[in-house]
């Protein structure tokens, strides 16, 4: 028995990267586009998304809803009669706390491609892992509450990094809060400089009609800047 | 917390370039702009892999500072904060990550079963 020293020099994450690519292809070929949502739990990000889904013209969305468990965000949106997919990532995928290509893979034969012309993946609330696990979407979208702090982009860099559109979401309850609005953006640009972003209040409706055409544009084909 | 995910990463990644052999040591190099806490990435992968060829082995991490650079005045710099502006030109559009991204399995040390031939 002797050691060997095997060079390999590979992202470990290639794996994952690859199948991403692999669902990317499935849903071009469906015609398809894809946002991965991401954010806290409790950011707000299935109200969002029931306050624009029946609303965008012209483009017949479906959601995956990805949860460690449960079916409650899914239960909300199927009342809306939006085609509804839920992914728990318990037991099936060991409770894990964000969506991979892989969980992303395993739902595609559930979900009804045909009849679809965007589809929002949302993914389990969390500011960490989602970041890093690209499913083979054309966008990701990130919300951040006020109610989180102003110094959340500085504590999660890879999250805020990650997306092409940040939801500033809550912003009814400034009035209550100590949150500096201003002081986010500062934080948000120094981290992801020049990143879109749309203050919004899923309860007052405030802001809603950006964010809507925002994600109408992703549906349309119209390319979304990096 | 992301630790566990990236254990698995890692441990699937020497799998595949194991073709069965047992790992002794696998050597990983980790940009500081990955945000992973070493000591938590360790217990991970002592718990990923029991029941894989990497069971019982040591994991390596090489740390590797972040480093960002301006495309527009060419300065490169390291930072401890995640600010992506340059501070020498006050640009922001146009700095670059030049290191501290990584995630790499770098190599792997395994034990090679010697090959009895017949003489």
């Amino acid at each position: 028995m002797h050691r060997t020293k095997v060079k390999i020099v590979e992202e470990a994450l290639d794996a994952n990267n690859t199948i991403a690519q692999a669902n990317r292809a499935d849903f071009d070929r469906a015609g398809v586009r894809v946002v991965n949502f991401m954010g806290a739990p409790g950011a707000g990000k299935t109200a969002l998304l029931e306050r624009v889904v029946r609303d965008l013209p012209g483009l017949r969305v479906g959601v995956l809803e990805g949860d460690v468990q449960g079916s409650m965000d899914a239960d909300r949106l199927a009342s809306l009669h939006v085609p509804v997919t839920q992914l728990n990532t318990d037991p099936s995928f060991g409770g894990e706390c964000h969506l991979d290509a892989n969980m992303v893979r395993s739902a595609l034969g559930d979900l009804p491609l045909d009849e679809i012309d965007l589809l929002v993946i949302e993914n389990v609330g969390n500011l960490v892992c989602p970041a890093e696990f690209r499913v083979g979407e054309d966008a990701r979208i990130m919300v951040s509450a006020v109610t989180e702090g102003e110094e959340k982009p500085l504590k999660y860099p890879l999250m805020f990094r990650a997306c092409e559109l940040v939801l500033v979401n809550k912003v009814d309850l400034l009035p209550h809060l100590d949150f500096d609005l201003d002081k986010f953006l500062y934080n948000l640009d120094a981290v992801h400089p020049g990143v879109e972003r749309i203050a919004v209040s899923a309860k007052t409706g405030e802001g809603v009609e950006p964010w809507r055409d925002w994600l109408a544009r992703v549906g349309q084909r119209v390319e979304v800047t990096a | 917390m992301h630790e566990l995910s990236l254990s698995s990463a890692i441990v699937n990644t020497v799998v595949k370039h194991a073709h069965g052999r047992p790992v002794s040591v696998v050597s990983m190099r980790i940009g500081a702009l990955r945000q992973v806490v070493p000591d938590t990435l360790d217990f991970y992968f002592g718990f990923v892999a029991e029941g894989t060829v990497c069971e019982g082995a040591r994991l390596e991490q090489e740390l590797l500072p972040a480093r960002l650079r301006c495309a527009a005045c060419t300065r490169e710099w390291e930072i401890e904060l995640p600010i992506f502006m340059c501070p020498n030109c006050g640009a922001s559009g146009r700095v670059e990550v030049a290191s501290g991204d990584e995630f790499e399995v770098e190599s792997i040390e395994v034990e090679e079963v010697e090959c009895i031939a017949p003489r």
